[in-house]
């Protein structure tokens, strides 16, 4: 060994023992540790185990029969999702048309509205409160998931892969079967998986959508922690929730098989092809009018009721958004709030993109790299009221003791983001086909101009989905943050809610126009995401 | 070569990273500071930082806390804590080691919870002097009530007048066919005004009545939804949402609200109040077990009890305060009745059946 090399094993293994220990810790001080803690005041009350509350909650008929609406509806909404997704993810993958980025950034939207924003306009389109209802709303907010993180390495895969095999003689379905569908296996198992664990325990939705006699576990570990204090039957609920979460993860890992192979992954500049047949442009149109009707519309309500005042069409409304009780505490005007919103979503990107960064290096360099993944996975499918009041009770001393800072609230966000930043970088870096480096090794490119040519491009562009996906979590609240105490920082969806708390209409005009500001703040910083260039190789 | 790449991936990850770290410890480090607050100096000019713990519906203006500062040198800081339900059972999981020095928002739906749990320092209020009886639910002085609202039932006064029928005048009305698939209440389960409206049925017909009067109801088709939002601005129809449902379960404030929060403001309220149908919420601050800062937290219940915060409370959110000499906003005093006979239930009453009533309303209406 030259001694370069044998610097860079060293290096190597300190690389991955970062890589491991950032990812390990950070789950354990922030997921981990206070979600016993909370479990722990359930089932250990008074110093010694006691698992009656598991018997009473199995043996409840009631509460099996939440368990099981939980799953079969979150398994539904999954299929409906990626049927819906999947021919999405395709088309803004490999066809180049005009306004692409703009549909790319605009299909993130929905992810960051407030629920109760969404069912106001789901409302106002005449959908009732209905099982409908709730996979409908669960089709609107996963949709992004499918066509963003499907889509992130549809975009890469060489297409001449599926054009060889049609030379050979395979039939389009069987060229796709054959080749494509095996190599996005990873992403959609990644997608499918994220599209479940968030409507597993999809809280506002089944509440506002469902109508009052459908609950799921979420739900009813909100009922029994929140307002009953019933901690031994939420811890009960709890580990349902966990052993279902669990075996979901085990099933997933499963079907993702051993180490995926390498598959030769371009550029998505090289990937990308114009509209050219009757066939292409049918399939185009046809995905685009169903991204309208699904996604376009509702929001469409909330962006024209925003302008919609007692004297025709005006600003009205965001005028008064500036001036409604700007005096107040905890009400700022929505200058403030956009300034809010951008910090805690900025830092909570931060902290996604490096401990998710750093794990999917290790998930792809360690043997129990897996187990990692699906350990940091788990923060997504267990209820915010546990990991929420599990902070409270757990981060109460020493330099733990955030309970009422404001970094609680980027950090709960990255928790929810990090899964993201795994499953989008892990198949991507996987995949990487070694040749690819070799051969520009061997045409005289330097080590580090093949990683900035090569390597970079390909996983930076991931990064930057991800980095997307970590912000739009955060710029939406997605749920994670409703039971931490919030520091006196109001971001836009708290501002939306509070509006939409009081009647009139100058209250409910502001919500929207707020909401049509979070929406626009969304769409910027999606397309600056895709925007970000890289040496000379151009747009990732 | 494969190896190599990765590697480097690997280090571009960790300098990204150390930059992210430095952030977060400088987070850190400004977070390690802030939670205990200066420390105590025991003068006439208290130089503490108190933290009040908050549901999230708490608003007061700043100029309001600032005068407080100004007189006092404590500084107030807010902690949202999520609705008053979540908010109470924080501080309550919280005993040995409190999140704050004061909890505002315990109403009589939650104060024998609060009082059993002994999460409060006893403390009486020499303002309690200008607060009439009727208000002063905790006779054992560990809540100080701030203020009150009603919770009754809204009628859209447009539709009534147009369809030429008669706005219900008692809760026994709501059950008659001219009112037939006109109201909608929120679940008592999921929303507090939900539970403050089975609190006035359980009052007025009392603990074995109160379901046949909820069959009568859901026999005159009722519409339940989840909370307040979806009840007032999708389903009601004066409310934004142009619902369909002309009465619905709100508040005795929300016609002066309709009114404040229009442009133009119109001359009559939209809406009206039924106010035969009202059940009295009553809310108030209590100074936490185990605060640092026990003298600076009672100058702060005196100011909640001052005339210059109980006239901010009512435009902040809408609830009426409960000093006897608190002057009362215009738009309060023209559009918002308040009723003389209440529905009230005694707190260690609602406490011990809270749960009970909630699920055989849930019986008796939803299944």
């Amino acid at each position: 060994m030259t001694p370069p090399a044998r610097s860079a094993a060293g290096a190597g293994a300190l690389v991955r023992g970062i890589a491991v220990v950032v990812p390990v810790a950070f789950l354990v001080a922030f997921f981990a540790y206070p979600v016993a803690t909370i479990l722990g005041r359930g089932l250990w009350p008074d110093g010694h185990l006691d698992l009656a509350p598991l018997g009473d909650v199995v043996g409840d008929a009631a509460l099996r029969d939440i368990a099981w609406f939980t799953v079969w509806q979150a398994a539904l909404s999954t299929v409906l999702a990626l049927a819906v997704g999947l021919p999405g993810a395709f088309v803004l993958a490999r066809y180049r048309f005009r306004g692409r980025a703009l549909v790319r950034a605009l299909i993130v939207v929905p992810f960051v509205l407030p629920t109760i924003v969404v069912a106001s306009a789901f409302l106002a389109l005449g959908v009732e409160p209905s099982l409908g209802a709730i996979l409908l709303a669960h089709v609107f907010f996963n949709y992004a998931v499918v066509v963003r993180v499907v889509g992130g390495l549809w975009a890469h895969l060489d297409p001449h892969q599926e054009e060889a095999a049609r030379v050979l003689g395979a039939s389009r379905v069987r060229a796709f079967t054959g080749v494509t569908l095996p190599a996005l296996r990873p992403a959609i198992l990644a997608a499918a998986s994220i599209t479940f664990l968030f409507t597993f325990t999809s809280f506002g939705v089944i509440l506002v959508l469902g109508g009052p006699t459908r609950s799921t576990l979420e739900t009813e570990i909100y009922r029994q922690t929140a307002q009953l204090l019933d901690l031994r039957t939420a811890a009960a609920l709890s580990i349902l929730q966990l052993v279902a979460v669990v075996v979901l993860l085990v099933v997933a890992g499963h079907f993702q098989g051993r180490r995926a192979v390498a598959l030769g992954l371009r550029a998505t500049a090289a990937t990308a092809r114009s509209v050219r047949s009757l066939g292409d442009r049918a399939l185009l149109g046809a995905n685009l009018a169903l991204m309208l009707a699904l996604l376009g519309v509702p929001m469409a309500v909330l962006v024209a009721r925003s302008f919609a005042t007692a004297n025709g069409p005006s600003f009205g409304f965001y005028r008064a958004l500036g001036e409604l009780r700007s005096g107040s505490v905890l009400f700022v005007p929505p200058v403030e709030a956009i300034v809010n919103s951008l910090l805690f979503a900025t830092v909570a990107t931060a902290i996604a993109l490096m401990v998710g960064g750093l794990a999917a290096f290790a998930v792809v360099r360690h043997r129990r790299g897996r187990a990692l993944e699906a350990a940091l996975a788990l923060p997504l499918g267990i209820s915010a009221v546990t990991v929420g009041f599990g902070f409270l009770i757990a981060l109460d001393e020493g330099p733990l003791d955030l309970r009422t800072s404001w970094i609680i609230v980027p950090i709960a966000h990255a928790l929810i983001a990090i899964p993201f930043v795994v499953w989008l970088i892990t198949p991507i870096l996987r995949s990487i086909d070694p040749r690819l480096r070799e051969a520009a090794a061997v045409l005289g490119a330097s080590p580090r101009r093949v990683w900035r040519e090569v390597d970079f491009p390909i996983v930076g562009r991931a990064f930057a989905i991800a980095g997307g996906f970590a912000f739009a979590i955060s710029l939406g609240e997605f749920g994670a943050t409703l039971f931490i105490a919030r520091p006196e920082r109001p971001t836009l969806p708290v501002v939306i809610y509070r509006l939409l708390g009081q009647p009139g209409a100058q209250n409910f005009g502001a919500a929207m126009a707020a909401s049509t500001i979070l929406m626009a703040l969304t769409v910027v910083a999606i397309l600056t995401a895709e925007r970000v260039r890289v040496g000379d190789i151009g747009t990732f | 070569m494969a190896r190599r790449m990765i590697l480097r991936l690997g280090w571009a990850v960790v300098t990204c990273s150390l930059a992210s770290s430095a952030l977060m410890a400088m987070a850190l480090a400004t977070a390690a500071e802030t939670p205990a607050g200066a420390a105590p100096v025991v003068s006439a000019h208290d130089d503490v930082t108190l933290t009040l713990v908050t549901h999230d519906s708490f608003a007061i203006s700043k100029s309001v806390l600032r005068a407080f500062t100004r007189e006092t040198g404590i500084t107030v800081r807010v902690l949202p804590s999520g609705d008053a339900g979540a908010a109470l059972n924080q501080v309550i999981l919280t005993k040995d080691a409190p999140l704050g020095d004061l909890l505002f928002g315990v109403d009589n739906t939650f104060l024998s919870r609060a009082l059993d749990e002994k999460v409060f320092e006893r403390y009486r209020s020499l303002e309690l002097a200008r607060v009439p009886a009727a208000f002063r639910v905790d006779a054992t002085h560990h809540v100080t009530p701030i203020d009150h609202g009603d919770v009754c039932i809204n009628d859209d006064n447009a539709w009534f007048a147009e369809h030429k029928v008669a706005v219900p005048r008692t809760l026994d009305d709501l059950t008659k066919p001219a009112y037939r698939g006109l109201l909608v209440v929120e679940n008592p389960a999921t929303s507090s005004p939900g539970l403050a409206f089975l609190l006035a049925t359980v009052d007025r017909y009392g603990e074995d009545g109160w379901r046949a009067y909820w069959e009568r109801l859901r026999a005159n088709d009722v519409k339940v939804v989840s909370g307040w939002e979806q009840a007032y601005n999708g389903e009601f129809s004066a409310g934004e949402g142009g619902g369909e449902r002309p009465l619905v379960v709100s508040y005795a404030s929300s016609p002066a609200a309709a009114v404040y929060f229009s442009d133009p403001q119109p001359a009559n309220a939209p809406v009206g109040t039924v106010l035969d149908t009202c059940f009295r919420q009553i809310e108030g601050v209590g100074i936490l077990r185990g605060t640092e800062h026990p003298r600076a937290a009672r100058r702060l219940v005196d100011f909640m009890l001052s005339r210059r915060f109980q006239e901010d409370v009512p435009l902040q959110m809408f609830v009426f305060p409960v000093r006897d000499d608190a002057r009362l906003p215009a738009v309060f005093t023209r559009f918002a009745d308040i009723p003389t006979d209440p529905a009230t239930v005694p707190p260690s009453v609602i406490g011990t059946h809270r749960e009970q009533w909630i699920d055989e309303w849930t019986d008796t209406v939803l299944q």
